[in-house]
């Protein structure tokens, strides 16, 4: 135990250090890789590389964190600078879906495509105003933790359980799918046993080290995963512009994109906010901008994955600054990815078509041969490519004589440029990063929730430390393969499901959360009605919707549908709140008390480890 | 720890200026992320380095704003909960 300490505050004490030496090593690392290159290296081999060794770069990291500490193995023993917390959560935040796939979907929608940018990140402004510091505060282990203190309980921890798991499933069976894409393409194995290889991945992070583990491989997935993402796009603006910084130099692509489409007969400008297919401005693509828009930034704000990772500070001051690190981290990628789609799309519209079918770019030959993520089909047999149309169905944009999918944007962006086969290796490792991360954060925050609010809590209070972790870490692995095997049935696609996850998230746990710590009279009946209420018809909405082809809502999508869920919460926990009795002085002094970061949290036992 | 309670009068007076502060950056919050937004297409109209104003600003001068918003808010909370003796040691 004094070795574990001393090692772990050693290890603090270095941590600028040991990051940045990891850094160096890291492109030291690919500098090599892409030496042996030059001299024949075949590129399976590359790939092989960047996979195995990042995997195993995390295993160690995961190793060397193992805990048999609950506070550690929970919340990483509340030691986590708000620097490392903030790159953290950038890389628990930032998924499959972020990372290969955001960037394809600005390439097809255009500004219809930023309520992602935007939703995606404005989110942090909520939970640095309304909820971090003070979850902080409360100090327990998990977000059900909170709503069954304030809700006094277990009928509200049950139900905070209870929209944690669906929300958190859906979002993990989403990495999961997109950890098999990425395995399976770059290690030549099918896709459902690229699934596992995958999971065994994620495992190795969590498993013996919680939150602990997961914290420090996340820091070191974020550093690989941002590298991964800046490298290829800074290398294409400055060979195309001169100046290697995209985010400024692609307002200069839009301006030939705009002049292209012109040209193109193209009616739906790449840059026209709110128009449908015909490039017409539309009520219902207005509507669904800012329904997205708004799921999108509260779900972000209740996700238990991301909240709770602000239990892991050493105070409530650094949980504030820990927001402010992460919406920096986070911005860094999310700033950048108009500029990949902007680039890609000039180079379709200037070098791909028109061009002869013969004399396609290399890019464009490279990945028509990977299976259905680029097709080429000479309509009418000229020998040239040439635009008819301009329909998204999906994740696939459909130009007439050639078919874009969207998760190939980022992916190839490699060959766009010109770059050697080793910085495809490397955009591999980072997509593999960004999924990886955010399922081990996804996993551990639904493993945590059975393990410490439905086993110990409810089940067994007397439980002790070292059958707690063994509970704990026998769920990790049970929920890891159920995700795996949902997955496998391939559901639907990635954002899709991670949208809905974000919607169910916002509609069950926004409610309870800020209201329980911004308005005292909120009773523990209508809290607890709220979330069943709010839940229940975001649930009914996206389920009729999606399986029972009920018709939409006002033209809203389903992937919005937190848009009828939220007010409802709001409406019915404000109203039985008023007509049930007022919380007891008690509660209302534990409200006072973590609202203020000095002090002890008064009012209520809780219980320390 | 300390254990130290603030009297009514200060406890209200902290919550206050916080809520306050709340307030404000709720509203910036809404401005960036949807009141700008909603004249995307009037802002278009005016082209700066290429970029369309309406354009640039979701794509980038709203994120812009929000990392900011962010920092300030942490360094005016701060300042609130020292200000009132609450900040933790």
């Amino acid at each position: 135990m004094a070795n574990a300490s001393t090692g772990s505050s050693s290890f603090l004490a270095n941590l600028g250090k040991i990051y940045v030496s990891y850094t160096g090593a890291f492109i030291g690392f690919t500098i090599l890789l892409a030496i042996l290159e030059q001299v024949g290296m075949p590129n399976k081999w590359i790939g092989y590389c960047f996979v195995f060794l990042t995997i195993f770069v995390y295993a160690y990291i995961g190793f060397l964190s193992r805990t048999m500490e609950i506070s550690e193995y929970y919340v990483a023993g509340r030691s986590v600078p708000a620097l490392y917390n903030g790159m953290a959560t950038g890389a628990d935040w930032m998924s499959a879906a972020s990372f290969i796939s955001m960037a394809g979907g600005l390439f097809l929608a255009g500004y219809n495509g930023l309520g992602y940018v935007l939703g995606w990140t404005g989110g942090y402004v909520l939970v640095a105003i309304l909820l971090a510091p003070y979850l902080r505060k409360f100090g327990q282990f998990t977000v059900p933790d909170f709503l069954g203190t304030r809700y006094e309980g277990s009928v509200a921890r049950i139900c905070g359980v209870v929209v944690l798991f669906c929300a958190s499933f859906t979002y993990i069976v989403a990495q999961a799918f997109g950890i098999g894409i990425i395995t399976s393409r770059f290690l030549g194995i099918p896709f459902e046993f690229a699934i596992f290889a995958g999971l065994v991945g994620i495992l190795v992070c969590s498993m013996l080290g919680g939150m602990r583990a997961v914290t420090w491989t996340q820091v070191a997935q974020y550093i690989i995963l941002i590298i991964a993402y800046l490298v290829p796009v800074v290398w294409l603006s400055t060979k195309k512009y001169g100046i290697p910084i995209p985010e400024l130099t692609y307002g200069m692509a839009l301006s030939e994109i705009g002049a292209l489409e012109d040209k193109l007969n193209i009616v739906r400008k790449h840059v026209a906010p709110f128009v449908d297919a015909a490039g017409q401005f539309s009520w219902t693509e207005f509507n669904n901008f800012w329904a997205l828009v708004l799921c999108l930034m509260v779900g972000t704000a209740s996700l238990p994955h991301i909240l709770m990772r602000y239990f892991t500070t050493p105070n409530v001051r650094e949980a504030r600054q820990s927001v402010a690190w992460s919406i920096f981290f986070i911005f860094l990628l999310y700033f950048t990815a108009p500029a990949y789609a902007a680039f890609a799309k000039l180079e379709v519209y200037q070098n791909v078509i028109g061009a002869q079918i013969s004399t396609l770019p290399a890019w464009v030959q490279s990945w028509s041969q990977v299976g259905g993520l680029l097709t080429i089909n000479d309509l009418n047999g000229n020998g040239i490519l040439e635009v008819t149309k301009y329909a998204i169905a999906g994740a696939v944009l459909d130009l007439g004589e050639i078919r874009i999918n969207q998760d190939i944007i980022v992916l190839s962006m490699p060959e766009v440029a010109g770059l050697p086969y080793v910085i495809s290796g490397l955009v591999a490792a980072g997509g593999l990063a960004a999924a990886l991360s955010t399922a081990d954060g996804l996993l551990l925050a639904i493993a945590n929730a059975l393990s410490h609010d439905v086993y110990y809590k409810m089940i067994d209070p007397q439980a002790s430390t070292k059958r707690r972790l063994i509970v704990a870490r026998t769920l990790l692995v049970g929920v890891a393969i159920l995700a795996a095997l949902v997955a496998g049935t391939r559901p639907s696609g990635i954002i899709q499901m991670v949208a809905w996850a974000f919607s169910l998230a916002a509609a069950g746990l926004f409610a309870p959360l800020v209201m329980g710590i911004w308005w005292k009279r909120t009773t523990t009946v209508g809290a607890i009605l709220g979330m069943i209420a709010g839940f229940g018809v975001c649930l009914y909405y996206l389920i009729a919707t999606h399986y029972f082809a009920m018709p939409l809502w006002f033209g809203i999508r389903n992937i919005s549908s937190a848009l009828f869920g939220l007010p409802v919460a709001f409406l019915v926990t404000w109203l039985v709140s008023l007509v049930t009795t007022p919380p007891s002085p008690e509660m209302q002094d534990f409200v006072d008390s973590i609202r203020v970061p000095r002090g002890a949290v008064r009012g209520v036992a809780t219980s320390h480890d | 720890m300390d254990n130290r309670k603030l009297t009514e009068g200060q406890a209200q007076a902290h919550w206050k200026k916080t809520s306050t502060l709340m307030w404000t950056v709720l509203f910036v919050w809404f401005i960036a992320g949807f009141g700008v937004h909603f004249f995307a297409v009037q802002l278009n109209q005016i082209v700066i380095f290429g970029f369309p104003l309406g354009f640039y600003m979701a794509a980038q001068g709203s994120l812009i704003i929000f990392v900011i918003l962010c920092c300030w808010n942490s360094s005016a909370q701060n300042k609130i909960d020292e200000e009132f003796g609450v900040a933790e040691d």
